[in-house]
């Protein structure tokens, strides 16, 4: 199995990320933004997440203009599996490869606690290790993670099973805590090969540190 | 020639800092705020002298990635 972590100026959990996917037993690389191509071989990639290009303009926005994103949505195009973690997911959007876009959270804060999340939809190879309804616990660290689509993409996003995740307390009932649509917290692409979202699975890898349910969620990704 | 663009969040997007400035115009007691929409003004110097063509070129900048249409209006002034 190997995982490729994308790395703009201003990715930050790059290495979290490589740490998470090698205690999985993956094999990693992280890759420049200026790279034109990924590595041969890759089963994942992985945008992490961070401040790239310190969100100038708007979070994700000049990422997307990276030389690798070229690269990057052949991949997503051919059916590569394609991971966005907080920053990641923003860039995701921005480039069209997931659907909505992330707004300012509501309460204009900046976030940065561990948050339970309840598995909406478990029929992709990103959440297939957990059950429907389960509620895991994981951290967020966002400013702009306040998930936006409107009426008809949201139907859309049910219809198909496009929601992942969404923001509840540790009895599954919605809590949200900036104001996304749904209570959204990740969605993926209609083909379900492309995820993103705001939390942090890779933060979640020990319980020393106060969760270890990110473990199941990337494992997804091993099969 | 220069261009102005303004971006705002379109009607009916929430704008949670136009509400909180409208919060707090409230509570100094400035009467008669209806609503507070914020956004940001990009100004582009052009070299451009046609003024048809610097719109088309402006308004392709705004799709591609002054703007998100997803969640955003823009308007382009050229002065």
């Amino acid at each position: 199995m190997k995982v490729a972590v994308l790395q703009f100026p201003g990715t930050n959990c790059e290495l979290d990320t490589v740490y998470a996917f090698e205690k999985l037993g993956a094999q990693t690389q992280i890759v420049w933004h200026k790279e034109e191509s990924l590595p041969e071989d890759t089963d994942l990639l992985v945008v992490a997440g961070g401040f790239s290009y310190g969100d100038y303009l708007r979070s994700g926005a000049i990422a997307k203009f990276s030389p690798v994103m070229k690269a990057v949505k052949e991949y997503a195009a051919n059916g590569g599996k394609v991971l966005g973690i907080c920053n990641g997911f923003q860039v995701l959007t921005e480039a069209g490869l997931l659907p909505g876009a992330l707004k300012r959270n509501e309460g204009l804060h900046f976030i940065s606690k561990h948050h339970h999340l309840k598995v909406e939809n478990n029929d992709n190879i990103f959440l297939e290790k957990l059950n429907k309804g389960d509620v895991v616990n994981i951290p967020i660290a966002h400013h702009d993670g306040n998930y936006y689509i409107d009426d008809a993409g949201f139907k859309e996003l049910e219809a198909n099973n496009q929601i992942l995740l969404r923001y509840t307390d540790e009895n599954g009932n919605i809590s949200n805590p900036n104001g996304s649509v749904g209570s959204i917290a990740g969605v993926c692409n209609k083909e379900k090969n492309v995820f993103g979202l705001m939390p942090h699975p890779e933060r979640a890898m020990e319980e020393v540190l106060g969760s270890a349910d990110g473990v199941a969620m990337l494992e997804g990704f091993l099969a | 020639m220069k261009a102005i663009v303004n971006v705002f969040l379109k009607a009916g997007v929430l704008d949670s800092q136009g509400k909180a400035v409208h919060h707090a115009l409230d509570s100094l007691h400035f009467e008669g705020v209806e609503d507070v929409r914020i956004g940001k003004q990009i100004v582009l110097q052009l070299s451009h002298t046609d003024k048809e063509k610097a719109m088309a070129e402006v308004e392709k900048m705004c799709e591609e990635i002054l703007a998100n249409t997803v969640i955003e209006d823009y308007n382009i002034e050229l002065v």
